[in-house]
């Protein structure tokens, strides 16, 4: 690669710098404002730092805005939604993939069609459907719609594609069933796909707001988002400490596992963008 | 059968879904039929009619038309900016940048809005770092005009990553003697970026301006959850408009909004399809 002139690196490290600068700042206000008091805000209201690190805004949070709770539903909800994505779509991947079978040509263009419906249209009939199977206001409506998606299953599709053909041949020719064949072979040479699915999938579980909103109508069924979100709608005058602290706790699981796992962030983005 | 789970779901919470989203539409079903949903009169086309005749579903329509328009030309031009920046040059902190930039499209939004609520507060630190500065401190959630603008910059701030990284993966297709070719031609940076880099580049543009119109189209949280659609409507989106109806129990007129959004989202995907189909 070309190595750039001197002038030109130092304009470029700057103009990186500035726009990092800019879009991290909001984390930065985040931060310092969750440990401010709520008198804080009030007496020195620009400031940008506290004037002490003090814990108060977080133990108000669990103590009695209840958030142990909410954040226990979104653990179990994007549990299962994990768990069901990496399994299903691996399975609906490797039919798609590997598989011939009657009406192949017509699932995959209709899963992909439907990736453009604007989830608004969806919601509400979704919610009649939730309705009439009784499930309102349980932890499974929550999670039901999201365990398959068509993201997760186009991912693996791609995925299977690379996965050899002869090493399935030589195992039926042994004798193996197409479900040995799936957990023995094609599972375990899946594994980056897994992970980049298992990852939007988590992503999509912990950050969905608007069908929680809609599905979870007493707070022993509110998932983190909705629980900070009707917090904050409800009181006129913003707890600022107390929802940013409400803030922090629900990126934090997000950060952590974005700063080990990275490249499987990236990957989802760039497969999906590339369909 | 390997499919099953997933047509199971896929036919329940998607395509069934959306065939009663139209069906709905063609209805006078309200907040009481949603237990008895077949307990509706068939209306035709009066739920649409009403719609597009209502003056808050105009306005709704209008500022989606405008958050697109500002959003999408702007995340990508910070985007490609950013992707051509981190291609060429630089070694060193690259993963950090890319990461940064990345960070806000993963963050959970209802956080986000909170933080952005907090930091454009009256007297919240983007103002007093203005009042620092001897600018002065508009009221960004209280005035239509700021409320807008906030609305676009968080809209940006939460797209630029995924721009750049799109663009990131189209620009590292673009072989580099075509570059060094053209360098020894005595091609400038400019020109070089001007007739073989955006031309390459072309398949993936049009991809991340039909992926980013589409999102923006169905823009719906940053007015919700930042502005509540206010001051005055000025920043309901159509998405909020949708939900707001379903709040007031008009489901046929919600899902006749719905559908006018479908109806539009579909035509940036045939077009993206005619656009994209030759080059392939």
């Amino acid at each position: 690669m070309k190595t750039a002139s001197p002038t030109r690196l130092a304009l470029t490290y700057t103009g990186l710098i500035v726009i990092t600068v800019v879009m991290l700042l909001p984390f930065v206000w985040l931060f310092f404002g969750s440990f401010k008091t709520q008198s804080e805000f009030f007496s020195n209201p620009g400031a940008w730092f506290p004037e002490a690190f003090q814990l108060g805004n977080y133990v108000e949070l669990f103590i009695s805005g209840g958030f142990g709770g909410y954040m226990s539903n979104s653990i179990i909800v994007a549990v299962a939604v994990v768990a069901g994505n990496v399994l299903f779509s691996a399975m609906a991947g490797y039919a798609l993939a590997k598989l011939r079978f009657r009406g192949k040509g017509f699932v995959f263009p209709l899963v992909i069609v439907s990736m453009i419906v604007p989830y608004v249209a969806l919601f509400v009939p979704q919610f009649v459907i939730v309705v009439q199977m009784g499930l309102v206001n349980t932890l499974t409506a929550i999670a039901l719609p999201l365990l398959v998606m068509p993201l997760s299953v186009f991912i693996m599709r791609q995925f299977a594609h690379a996965v050899p053909f002869e090493l399935m041949e030589a195992a039926r020719l042994d004798g193996a069933g197409e479900s040995r064949i799936f957990f023995r072979i094609f599972l375990p040479l899946s594994g980056p796909g897994l992970a980049t699915v298992g990852i939007l999938s988590f992503l999509a579980a912990w950050n969905n707001f608007l069908w929680p909103l809609v599905v979870a109508q007493s707070q022993d069924t509110y998932t983190a988002p909705v629980g900070l979100a009707v917090a904050s709608q409800a009181s006129n005058t913003l707890n600022f400490g107390v929802m940013l602290a409400g803030s922090m706790i629900v990126l934090l699981p997000i950060l952590i596992l974005f700063l080990f796992l990275q490249k499987y962030f990236i990957q989802g983005v760039a497969t999906a963008g590339l369909k | 059968m390997f499919l099953a789970p997933f047509l199971a779901i896929f036919l329940i919470f998607t395509a069934i879904p959306t065939v009663l989203a139209v069906s709905a539409s063609l209805t006078d079903m309200s907040a009481r039929d949603v237990r008895d949903p077949f307990a509706v009169n068939f209306v035709g086309l009066d739920a649409f009619a009403k719609v597009l005749g209502n003056p808050s579903f105009q306005g709704a329509f209008l500022n989606t038309i405008m958050f697109v328009v500002l959003c999408v030309p702007l995340s990508m031009a910070l985007g490609f900016a950013l992707a051509l920046m981190l291609n060429r040059g630089i070694r060193r902190l690259r993963a950090f940048f890319r990461a940064a930039v990345y960070v806000p499209v993963i963050t959970n939004i209802v956080a986000a809005a909170v933080i952005w609520q907090y930091a454009f507060s009256i007297s919240g630190p983007v103002n007093s770092s203005l009042g620092a500065l001897d600018l002065a401190q508009p009221n960004w959630l209280g005035e239509s005009g700021w409320s807008i603008t906030l609305v676009v910059m968080m809209g940006i701030w939460r797209t630029a990553g995924t721009c750049m990284i799109l663009f990131l993966a189209g620009l590292q297709a673009v072989p580099e003697e075509m570059y060094e070719a053209a360098a020894t031609d005595g091609a400038s940076g400019l020109r070089r970026l001007w007739s073989i880099t955006l031309p390459l580049l072309r398949p993936t543009t049009l991809l991340v301006t039909v992926l980013m119109t589409v999102s923006f189209l169905n823009i719906f949280e940053e007015p919700f959850l930042l502005t509540k659609g206010g001051p005055l409507g000025s920043t309901r989106s159509m998405a909020l408009w949708v939900y707001e109806q379903f709040g007031f129990g008009n489901i046929s007129a919600s899902m006749a909004g719905s559908v006018v959004l479908l109806v539009l989202v579909g035509i940036v995907a045939i077009v993206q399809f005619r656009m994209l189909r030759p080059k392939h």
